[in-house]
C-alpha cells in the first residue's frame, strides 16, 4: 500500500502575534510547526503501512524555509519527503494549491491512498483534500474519525448528523482524517537520529510540467482582500471578584 | 445569471441552513440585480414549493440521491451559469463544495460568517487562523462558490410566493462512491442547535463533576458542553466538544466553567449571544470575552448557583 500524506507547515498558533491595528498576522513572531491535524494523517498512514507494508511519501507545498520543520516527517515514519517550492507557487489559494499538489502526486510512480488532515490552523478552509481528489478523479471520504483494518480491508468511519457510516475503502482513494482517528505517537530518539540521514526532495514548477498559469497567485480565483483582527465589542465585561455579589448578579441575569 | 442556493436535505426535510442562505441570497441578488434560484436533490414538489415560499424564483428539482449529486450539480452550473453558488457549511456541504469548485475551476470560500456587496463586488467574510482574524475574500471566477456557517444569518421570510419548478433528470454516469458496510444511529446531543450551553473545562477535578454541570444545565433548559482536554481524556463524548476541532456554537447563553479561554476554544463559541465565565484565575483570557464573570472556585460557585436557581423555581 503506497500512501501519500499531505503535510502543511504552519505558524504555531499559540505563539503567533496578530497586529490589531493593521489586522495582519506577524508570521515571524512564532516558529513553525507541522499542522497538528496532519500528524493524525501521518499516524493513520503509519498504522496502515504496519499492516500492509508499502511506502509513505510526504508531500508539502511551501517555502524553502519550511524544510527544517518539514523534515520531522522522516522521524514520524515517512520514507520519502517531497517539498514543492518555487516562487511561482506563492500566493496560491486552495484551488491552485490543490492543482499543484495533484500534479505532483501524478509525478510519483505509484500511489494507492492519499491521506490528509481535516483542516489547517492557518488558512483553515478544510477544502484542499477534496479539491485534490477531484483533480485526481478519485473518490474521497472527509471527516474520517476511525480507520479499521480487518481481513486485508480498510474500513473508514464517518459520523454525520447522529449517524455512524462505515465504508469499505477501495483504492485509489483520498481520506481526510479528524483528530479523533488516532493519537499520533512521538518519534523515538533513534528514529530522530535515523531521520538525519535522509533528505527532502525539492521540486519546482518545471518538474511539474511548468503549466504555471495554474499555479500560485495566477492560478488562484480567490484573494484575501483584507484581514481584520476582531475586537471583542459589545461585551458587558462585568466581572465579580466577590462570589456572593457575583451569584446575585448572575441569578438576576439568568432569571431574565 | 443568478445566486444559486444548494438546499441540503436532511432526510425528508430541508436543512434549515438553506432558509438562511435564501435570506442572504435575496439580499445579494437584489444588490446585483440577478435572480435567486435553488437546487435540491430528493424531495418532491412540496419541497420545491417551500423553497419558493422562502424566496427562490426558480427551483431545480432532481430526483435521486443527494449523496451522488456532484455530477448533476457541476453540469447544472455549466448549463445555467450562476454568478454565485451558496452552500451550508455543514459537514456535507463542506465536503461537497470543494468537489464542485475543482470541477468548475472556480474559487471557493470557506465557512463564511457574512456576505456583502461593496461597489458591486461580492465580499465574503470568514474567520481564519483558528478564529483569530477575519478575512475579506474576493473571487474573480464565475461562479463564485461559498460555504456559509449555520445559524449566523437570518432566515428568509416565509410567505406564499410564486415561482417555477424545473424538474431535472439525474445524469446516468454517477461515479460510485465506496460500499457502505454499516450504518447505525449514534446517540449524540445536538449541541449546535442548543439555546443554552453549560461547558466544563480542566478546572473540573473529576469526570463525576460533570453531573453538577448537568444539573445546572437542566435547571436552565440547556445542554452540557466541554473543552477538548476532557473529551480527549474520555470524560465526556466528543459531540459535547466546543471549539476549533469540535463544534462551533452560537447559543443565546454560553457558560464556561473552569475553562481558560484558549484561542481554539474561543473559535467555537466567541459569537455566542451572552457569555458567562466562572474561573478562579482573574487573568484567565475567557474573562475578556465574557459579559459576566465570577472570579472564584467553581466548587463554591456552581452549587450556590444551583441552589439559587432551585429556590427561584420553587
Ligand atoms: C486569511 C486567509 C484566508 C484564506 N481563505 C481562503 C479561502 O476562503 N479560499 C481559498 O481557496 N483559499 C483561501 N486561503 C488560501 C489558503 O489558505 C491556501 O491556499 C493554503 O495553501 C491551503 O489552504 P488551507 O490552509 O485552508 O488548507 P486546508 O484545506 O484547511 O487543508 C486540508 C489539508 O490539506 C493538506 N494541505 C493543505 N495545504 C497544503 C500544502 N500547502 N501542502 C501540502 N498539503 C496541504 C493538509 O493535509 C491539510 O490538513 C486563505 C488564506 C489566508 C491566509
Ligand atoms: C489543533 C488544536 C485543536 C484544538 N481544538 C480544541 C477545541 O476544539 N476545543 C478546545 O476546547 N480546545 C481545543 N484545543 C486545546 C486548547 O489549546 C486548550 O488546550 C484547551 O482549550 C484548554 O482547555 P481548558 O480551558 O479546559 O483547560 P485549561 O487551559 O487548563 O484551563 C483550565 C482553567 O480552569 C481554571 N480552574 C482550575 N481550577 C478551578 C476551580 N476550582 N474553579 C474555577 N476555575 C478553575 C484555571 O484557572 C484555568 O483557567 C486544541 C488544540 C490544538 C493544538
Amino acid at each position: 500500500m503506497d500512501i501519500v500524506v499531505l503535510v502543511k507547515v504552519v505558524p504555531n498558533i499559540e505563539r503567533v502575534r496578530f497586529d490589531m491595528e493593521k489586522g495582519t498576522v506577524d508570521r515571524s513572531s512564532a516558529e513553525s510547526e507541522i499542522n497538528p491535524f496532519d500528524l493524525n494523517a501521518l499516524e493513520a498512514a503509519l498504522q496502515i503501512k504496519e499492516k500492509f507494508g508499502g511506502k509513505i511519501t510526504a508531500l508539502s507545498m511551501g517555502p524553502q524555509s519550511a524544510e527544517g520543520v518539514y523534515r520531522d516527517v522522516f522521524a514520524r515514519g515517512a520514507e520519502r519527503a517531497v517539498l514543492l517550492s518555487d516562487r511561482r507557487f506563492a500566493g496560491a489559494d486552495t484551488l491552485a494549491t490543490s492543482c499543484t499538489l495533484s500534479e505532483a502526486i501524478r509525478k510519483l510512480e505509484h500511489f494507492d491512498l492519499v491521506l490528509c488532515g481535516e483542516k489547517t490552523t492557518d488558512g483553515d478552509t478544510g477544502q484542499v483534500g477534496n479539491e485534490v481528489a477531484e483533480f485526481l478523479g478519485i473518490p474521497s471520504l472527509y471527516y474520517v474519525s476511525m480507520l479499521g483494518i480487518d481481513n486485508g480491508n480498510i474500513y473508514a468511519t464517518v459520523e454525520l448528523d447522529g449517524e455512524k457510516l462505515v465504508y469499505k475503502v477501495d483504492t485509489p482513494a483520498l481520506l481526510s482524517v479528524t483528530k479523533d482517528a488516532n493519537v499520533p505517537r512521538l518519534p523515538t530518539l533513534r528514529e530522530k537520529l535515523e531521520a538525519r540521514k535522509k533528505s527532502v526532495e525539492i521540486w519546482d514548477a518545471e518538474k511539474l510540467g511548468g503549466n504555471t498559469e495554474r499555479f500560485g497567485a495566477k492560478g488562484s480565483p480567490t484573494r484575501v482582500a483584507k484581514t481584520v483582527v476582531p475586537k471583542e465589542e459589545g461585551r458587558k465585561g462585568s466581572i465579580y471578584r466577590d462570589v456572593k455579589e457575583g451569584i446575585d448578579a448572575l441569578l438576576s441575569v439568568l432569571e431574565a | 445569471m443568478s445566486v444559486l442556493v444548494f438546499a441540503e436535505m436532511k432526510g425528508k426535510e430541508i436543512h434549515p441552513v438553506a432558509f438562511e442562505l435564501l435570506g442572504k441570497g435575496e439580499e445579494i441578488s437584489k444588490e446585483l440585480s440577478i435572480k435567486l434560484e435553488a437546487v435540491v436533490f430528493g424531495g418532491d414538489e412540496s419541497t420545491a414549493q417551500e423553497l419558493i415560499d422562502y424566496g427562490a424564483e426558480n427551483v431545480y428539482l432532481y430526483e435521486g440521491e443527494q449523496e451522488s449529486c456532484k455530477e448533476c450539480l457541476s453540469s447544472l452550473a455549466t448549463e445555467i451559469k450562476p454568478e454565485i453558488m451558496l452552500f451550508g457549511a455543514t459537514k456535507f456541504g463542506r465536503a461537497l463544495a470543494p468537489r464542485i469548485a475543482a470541477s468548475l475551476n472556480a474559487g471557493l470560500t470557506a465557512d463564511c460568517i457574512d456576505l456583502r456587496v461593496e461597489e458591486k463586488e461580492f465580499i465574503q467574510i470568514r474567520p481564519a487562523f483558528t478564529g483569530n482574524i477575519l478575512a475579506h475574500i474576493k473571487t474573480r471566477s464565475t461562479p463564485k462558490l461559498t460555504t456559509v456557517r449555520y445559524r449566523v444569518m437570518k432566515p428568509a421570510e416565509k410567505r406564499k410566493r410564486e415561482g417555477r419548478i424545473i424538474k431535472k433528470e439525474s445524469s446516468v454516469d454517477i461515479k460510485k462512491s465506496f460500499p457502505l458496510v454499516k450504518r447505525e444511529k449514534i446517540e449524540s446531543i445536538d449541541i449546535q442547535n442548543a439555546d443554552i450551553i453549560v461547558s466544563g473545562g480542566r478546572g473540573l477535578n473529576s469526570k463525576e463533576d460533570f453531573k453538577m454541570l448537568e444539573k445546572l444545565a437542566s435547571l436552565l433548559g440547556g445542554v452540557v458542553g466541554s473543552s477538548r482536554p476532557l473529551v480527549d481524556d474520555g470524560w465526556i463524548s466528543k459531540d459535547h466538544q466546543v471549539g476549533f476541532s469540535g463544534n462551533t456554537v452560537k447559543p443565546r447563553l454560553y457558560i464556561a466553567i473552569g475553562i481558560s479561554g484558549s484561542s481554539q476554544h474561543l473559535a467555537g463559541m466567541r459569537n455566542s449571544e451572552m457569555i458567562i465565565a466562572v474561573n478562579s484565575d482573574p487573568s484567565a483570557p475567557i474573562f475578556r470575552y465574557a459579559d459576566y464573570g465570577i472570579v472564584g472556585d467553581l466548587y463554591e460557585v456552581v452549587p450556590k448557583l444551583i441552589e439559587g436557581l432551585e429556590q427561584k423555581v420553587s
